[in-house]
C-alpha cells in the first residue's frame, strides 16, 4: 500500500513537472513570437530624446562602410555610443576615434554623449573551418555576455561579419527576457552581391534584425524581407 | 592622363595591394634559395597559372599586365609577407633597380591612400576596402580574384563591378588574356554611392523626426 501511495505521489509530482516545463516553453514560444512580430513594426516609443547604441565595427571594409553610415545619422539621437570591434582588429576602434573627434568640431561639448570603445573576442577569423568556429563563438558568446549586460544597449548597429552574431543573439534574448528592448540594424555589405553572408543570413532567418539592408536589388529580389538602400560606398 | 602619359612615361607607377589575408595565388612564389638563384624564366607554368620565383619574374609578370600604359616607371608592392624580401637588403622600404622600372615594397602601412595617388594602374586584390579606395580616386583597376579563401563571396564584387565596367576582374589563371584584352578607355568612372538612405530608414523606423537631417547637411 505504502509503496502505491509512493508511485502515485511521485507520477503526481512528475505530471506537474511536465506541465510546468510545457508551460514555460509555450508562455517563451508566445514571447519570441510576439517578440519577432512586435520587431518588424516600427519603435512606438514616447520619442526619447536619444536611445544608447551599440556599434558593432567589422574590420577593413565593413568599418569604412560604417562610418559612412555614421556620417549622415543624427549622432545626436544616438547616444552614448559604444564602439565594439574584434580583439584582433587595430585599425576600426581607431578610425571611430577619428570620427568621434570629428563630431567634437560639429556639436557643443555638452551634447556630446560621450563614446566608449570596446574589444571583443572574434568568433571567426577569415579563412577558419565552419567546425573549429563552433568552440571560438561560444567564447565570444561568454564575452559578449559581459559586455551586453554592462552596455545594455538600444539600438544596435552592425554590419558583419561574425563579431556581431553573439552580440545580436544576446540582444534578442534580452528583449525576450524583457531585460532591454532593443532595435537591430544590419547592414549587409556591399560585397554581397548575390547572397548574403553568414552572419546576414542568420539575423535574416532567424528574424532577429529587427530591419536588414542589402546594398544590391538582386539581394532584394533573394530575400524579400531585406530594404534596398542602395550602395553605401 | 592620356597627356601625361608621353612626359611622365618614367614616372608611372604600377601600385600592387594584395591586402591583409595572405594572398599567395597572385605571388605563388617559392622562397628557397635554390630557385631563387636558379631564375626559372617563365612566369606561366603548364596549367597556366603564374608562378613567380623571383623579383626579375614578378617584374616580368607585372610588365606585360602593365603593357597597356605603354610601359612603367615604378612599381610599388604592398604585402603581409614579401617574398623576395631575403633576396633585398634587411631594411623596410626597398628599392631595387632593374633595368627601366624600379620595384618597391612595405610590408606595412596603416593607409594606401598616399601610394594609390601616385599609381597609374592599380593592381589589387579583392577586398571591397581597396577596390573603392581605388575607384573613389578614379584609377584604373584591375582585381585578381583570390581563390584561396574558403568562402570566396569577395569575387561576387568585382564581378559585379567588372560588370558595370567600373574595373578589370582577373582570376590567376586568367589574368594573362584579362590583361592582354583590356582597355582602359572603356572604363566608366564609379558613382559614389550614398549613405543617406539607410540612415533616414533608421531615423524613420525610430521615429526621430527627420527634419534634423536637412538643415544638418
Amino acid at each position: 500500500m505504502e509503496k502505491g501511495d509512493f508511485c502515485i505521489s511521485t507520477m503526481a509530482s512528475s505530471n506537474i513537472a511536465v506541465l510546468l516545463t510545457i508551460g514555460v516553453i509555450t508562455v517563451f514560444v508566445i514571447r519570441i513570437i510576439y517578440v519577432i512580430y512586435r520587431s518588424s513594426k516600427p519603435l512606438h516609443s514616447k520619442s526619447p530624446r536619444f536611445l544608447s547604441t551599440l556599434i558593432v565595427l567589422g574590420s577593413g571594409g565593413h568599418t569604412a562602410e560604417m562610418l559612412n553610415l555614421l556620417y549622415v545619422l543624427q549622432t545626436e539621437k544616438f547616444k552614448p555610443r559604444y564602439y565594439v570591434a574584434a580583439a584582433t582588429d587595430n585599425m576600426s576602434l581607431q578610425k571611430a576615434h577619428v570620427f568621434e573627434d570629428s563630431l567634437l568640431g560639429k556639436e557643443a561639448l555638452e551634447e556630446v554623449g560621450g563614446a566608449e570603445f570596446m574589444q571583443i573576442y572574434r568568433s571567426r577569423e577569415v579563412g577558419q573551418s565552419y567546425i573549429t568556429s563552433v568552440g571560438t563563438t561560444l567564447i565570444a558568446i561568454a564575452h559578449a555576455l559581459w559586455l551586453m549586460i554592462k552596455i545594455r544597449p538600444q539600438v544596435i548597429l552592425c554590419n558583419g561579419p561574425g563579431t556581431c552574431i553573439p552580440l545580436c543573439v544576446i540582444a534578442f534574448f534580452f528583449k525576450v527576457l524583457g531585460i532591454r528592448w532593443s532595435s537591430i540594424f544590419y547592414v549587409e555589405s556591399i560585397a554581397r552581391v548575390r547572397k548574403l553572408s553568414l552572419s546576414g543570413l542568420l539575423l535574416y532567418k532567424l528574424r532577429m534584425a529587427d530591419q536588414l539592408f542589402v546594398q544590391w536589388p538582386q539581394l532584394k529580389e533573394k530575400y524579400p524581407r531585406a530594404h534596398y538602400v542602395g550602395r553605401l560606398m | 592622363m592620356d597627356e601625361k602619359s608621353g612626359t611622365l612615361k618614367e614616372k608611372k607607377v604600377v601600385f600592387v595591394t594584395v591586402g591583409t589575408t595572405c594572398f599567395d595565388a597572385l605571388v605563388r612564389a617559392v622562397d628557397t634559395p635554390e630557385v631563387k638563384n636558379e631564375r626559372i624564366h617563365k612566369y606561366s607554368n603548364s596549367n597556366g597559372s603564374w608562378i613567380i620565383h623571383s623579383h626579375q619574374d614578378l617584374l616580368e609578370f607585372l610588365e606585360i599586365m602593365c603593357k597597356f600604359a605603354g610601359g612603367f616607371g615604378k612599381l610599388l608592392f604592398a604585402c603581409r609577407y614579401f617574398p623576395f624580401q631575403q633576396s633585398m637588403d634587411s631594411s623596410h622600404n626597398q628599392t631595387v633597380e632593374n633595368g627601366p622600372a624600379v620595384l618597391e615594397y612595405f610590408t606595412f602601412s596603416s593607409s594606401i591612400a598616399d601610394y594609390l595617388k601616385e599609381a597609374s594602374l592599380v593592381i589589387s586584390h579583392a577586398g571591397s576596402g581597396s577596390i573603392f579606395e581605388t575607384l573613389r580616386l578614379g584609377k584604373p583597376l584591375i582585381v585578381v580574384v583570390n581563390e584561396d579563401l574558403m568562402d570566396n563571396n569577395q569575387s561576387e564584387l568585382a564581378e559585379e563591378l567588372a560588370e558595370r565596367k567600373h574595373l578589370f576582374c582577373a582570376r590567376p589563371q586568367t589574368s594573362y588574356e584579362t590583361i592582354a584584352d583590356m582597355d582602359t578607355g572603356s572604363l566608366i568612372t564609379y558613382q559614389l554611392g550614398d549613405a543617406e538612405p539607410v540612415a533616414k530608414l533608421i531615423s524613420r523606423y525610430l521615429e526621430f523626426p527627420d527634419d534634423k537631417l536637412t538643415y544638418v547637411k
